[in-house]
């Protein structure tokens, strides 16, 4: 089990390399899960969850400060943000015409939900982490 | 050009605009006034275009319409569109002014702007799960408003608030979902052509009802579902009091419970019947609770309770004036219960507490917060010739009308009542002499925005009673509540506007 | 229709949860089973009979599929549930340190 001192330092030297290794391929994996909704079970939304996952995986493996330097809680936000404007984007290109072709729906669509889920869903966790002992408001 | 999905999709955009651009407040004020001003401005000429053509209809993504998602607005949406939108602005720029003792003021209005999208949404719904997710949204947003001052009450209540809220969704999903299998549709016009056809089975829509009035109800804070409302609104800042109880508790509510009684399902007498036992129990619990209140918030909240309850009775009687009385009574509602509100926020901030029994001489000291607080009273107690009088008098006379005495002797009874706690709670608040031991806070005039906000409001509930005017007045009132009235009528209405 | 019957028990089970225990945890748990019996509830009423899974690939033809609006409605439902619970466990939280307990019959400061 992670006991608390053992946080900062991370896990064991076997986990961090397993990880390095294992990173690309999980986040590949979610973005196949993502763009493939239309043919197969997954879509946006199981797609950013295993993205979040992997994102979870590295704060796991490597301790919360170095996951935190690398990854920003605002690099996060506007990831996420992005993610929505462009679905909003895609709203508004697409008012009083008739429904986006292949590129829309295909592609455009299941980008923007695997980021505002992906990252969104990584701020969370990192919001709950970072919640105990704080004294500030969460959104 | 296409306005009504603007209506969602505006203040959507502002809200993650808001989220971009981080800690800055001043943008994030800024941004929603913007949107907040551009939705009331698109209610209005919605307005004017849809009652030279009855309704409008957007299909999304231009998909053929039992398959597709529609939003439609037609006289009923019009009517609270315009009275949501404009409430809500004028609650904005209040809280620019309120929000600023808290951090992370972009969070409020981020915030703000879902719930606003969600409230646009569900008044925009044209198919029952987009209600429903809209819905939702917008019920999140008010979870994470109520807690937004991080103290111990605000967390309780928006713990509380946030369980009763999400069961009750549950058993609207539970609801949509009968519904659905029943009828294999979800488009609202095509539901209400099956049902009042007969095709689809009585038990499931029977079933499906029962779910719906316990989910919406409580979203309505109708008694006995009316538990989390005190809570929720004497922990909550006084905006989000005002949004709560001005227009959520209106829109998720009485809004969605009332298109698909009316509109889908067809009111019937058992449906009816229930609506008014229910109404009955509010007004009765809302005005008896109201009595031993000490808080100025709660007494607010348990008077809420009692007038949502006279606008359910107006729906559950039936009949087209007594729906007329009860939709010119929202709409009154709505504005001097905000108003009141957003007084006992200017109360709170500068006698520093919210205790009726040590406030004192407030039209002395602070004229703009006595005399709006006097307005919205006298408007909801019922006192000529404000709004409320001639509201609560259309319903009572519609329930004589319609054979009903018992009903009408209970309206008035509690009429009097609210007359009653009112004068009893505010009288020595508004002109009792001032006893210095008010506690701290600061005597200094109130800010120019708030201030705005409030005066802008009393205006608007003593020019209430215009809308009554037969003429001009009248034409928003009487096409809203025709469209309740239609029942059926509303699936003729959006196939006739289609072809 | 056992079927059907058992997804109620299930959500009876959540309601339950919700309504008796005190734990604050055990009552975000039991919206969590009442979201997933109304999830599975969604699911079911699309079956149809000796149906296949609904999905337009090229070669295949447009046999007997099952019904595939109630699964995008219960992906939609999964995505709510998701941000209720989340909501309610960051409450929870802050419930803990505002007033240091999880029984819900304690956090009663709000009286009236």
């Amino acid at each position: 089990m992670m006991m608390r001192g053992n946080e900062e330092k991370g896990m064991t030297f076997i986990v961090k390399t397993v990880t390095k290794l294992t990173l690309g391929f999980i986040l590949l994996y979610g973005i196949f899960v993502g763009l493939n909704g239309h043919l197969a079970p997954g879509g946006g939304f199981s797609g950013g969850v295993i993205i979040a996952l992997s994102l979870v995986h590295v704060m796991l493996a490597f301790g919360k400060e170095t996951a935190l330097k690398r990854l920003r809680p605002t690099f996060l936000r506007v990831c996420a943000c992005a993610g929505a404007l462009l679905f909003i984007f895609i709203v508004m290109t697409g008012l009083g015409k008739r429904a986006h072709g292949f590129l829309g729906n295909e592609i455009v669509i299941p980008v923007s939900e695997m980021l505002i889920v992906g990252f969104g869903l990584f701020a969370i966790f990192i919001a709950l982490v970072l919640m105990t002992k704080t004294d500030g408001q969460t959104g | 050009m296409e306005l009504v999905p603007y209506l969602v999709v505006i203040p959507l955009g502002a809200a993650f605009l808001i989220t971009l651009a981080g800690n800055r407040a001043r943008i994030a004020e800024i941004l929603s006034c913007v949107a907040a001003l551009g939705l009331v401005a698109i209610s209005i000429v919605l307005s004017g275009g849809a009652s030279s053509r009855g309704i409008l209809v957007y299909k999304v993504g231009g998909w053929a319409v039992p398959s597709g998602i529609t939003l439609v607005v037609d006289s009923f949406s019009m009517l609270m569109l315009i009275m949501a939108n404009a409430v809500a602005f004028l609650i904005l720029i209040y809280a620019t002014d309120y929000i600023k003792k808290f951090t992370d003021e972009w969070k409020f209005y981020a915030l703000f702007m879902l719930m606003l999208a969600g409230t646009n949404g569900v008044l925009a719904a044209g198919d029952i799960f987009n209600l429903y997710i809209f819905l939702e949204i917008a019920a999140i947003a008010a979870y994470f408003l109520v807690a937004f001052g991080v103290d111990a009450e605000g967390v309780e209540a928006a713990f509380k608030y946030a369980v009763m809220g999400s069961v009750a969704s549950i058993f609207i999903l539970l609801g949509i979902s009968f519904l659905y299998s029943a009828a294999s549709t979800l488009n609202m016009a095509d539901m209400s052509s099956l049902i009042s056809s007969g095709s689809v089975s009585p038990k499931a829509v029977q079933f499906a009802a029962v779910l719906f009035l316990a989910g919406f109800g409580l979203k309505a804070a109708l008694a006995p579902f009316h538990a989390w409302l005190p809570y929720a609104h004497s922990a909550a800042p006084a905006p989000v009091s005002a949004m709560l109880s001005g227009v959520i508790i209106k829109v998720l509510g009485i809004y969605a419970l009332a298109r698909i009684f009316f509109n889908v399902f067809g009111i019937s007498p058992a449906l009816s019947g229930a609506v008014t036992c229910l109404a009955v129990i509010s007004m009765i619990a809302g005005a008896v609770m109201a009595f031993g209140q000490s808080d100025i918030k709660r007494l607010f909240a348990y008077s809420s309770v009692s007038q949502i309850g006279y606008i359910a009775l107006g729906l559950g009687v039936g009949t087209p004036l007594a729906v007329t009385g009860s939709l010119f009574y929202l709409v009154n509602h709505s504005v001097f219960k905000s108003l009141l509100f957003l007084d006992s926020g200017l109360i709170e901030k500068s006698s520093g507490t919210r205790d009726l029994a040590r406030i004192r001489g407030i039209i002395k000291d602070e004229p703009v917060t006595g005399w709006t607080t006097l307005i919205a009273a006298m408007s909801i107690s019922g006192v000529p010739p404000f709004g409320g009088f001639w509201a609560k008098l259309i319903i009572i006379v519609a329930c004589f009308q319609a054979n009903r005495p018992m009903l009408a002797a209970i309206a008035i009874i509690v009429s009097i009542m609210t007359l009653a706690y009112y004068f009893r709670a505010l009288t020595p608040v508004l002109f009792g002499p001032r006893k210095d031991a008010a506690g701290p806070g600061e005597r200094a005039r109130t800010a120019l925005l708030p201030a705005l906000s409030v005066i802008i409001l009393a205006i608007l509930t003593a020019c209430a009673a215009f809308m009554l005017v037969p003429g001009a007045g009248n034409v928003l009132l009487k096409n809203a509540s025709a469209v309740l009235s239609s029942g059926a009528g509303y699936a003729a209405a959006v196939t006739e506007s289609l072809k | 229709m056992t079927v059907y019957l058992l997804c109620l028990v299930l959500f009876s089970i959540g309601l339950f949860c919700v309504l008796r225990k005190r734990n604050i945890i055990k009552i975000i748990i039991g919206i969590g089973i009442m979201d997933y019996a109304v999830n599975l509830f969604l699911v079911l009423i699309g079956y149809r009979a000796k149906g296949r899974s609904p999905i337009f690939a090229t070669g295949q033809e447009i046999g007997n599929m099952v019904d595939p609006l109630p699964q995008a409605m219960a992906l939609v439902s999964i995505v709510i549930g998701l941000a209720i619970t989340l909501l309610l466990v960051s409450l929870a939280i802050r419930i803990y340190e505002k007033y240091g307990t999880f029984d819900i019959t304690k956090i009663n400061r709000l009286k009236g």
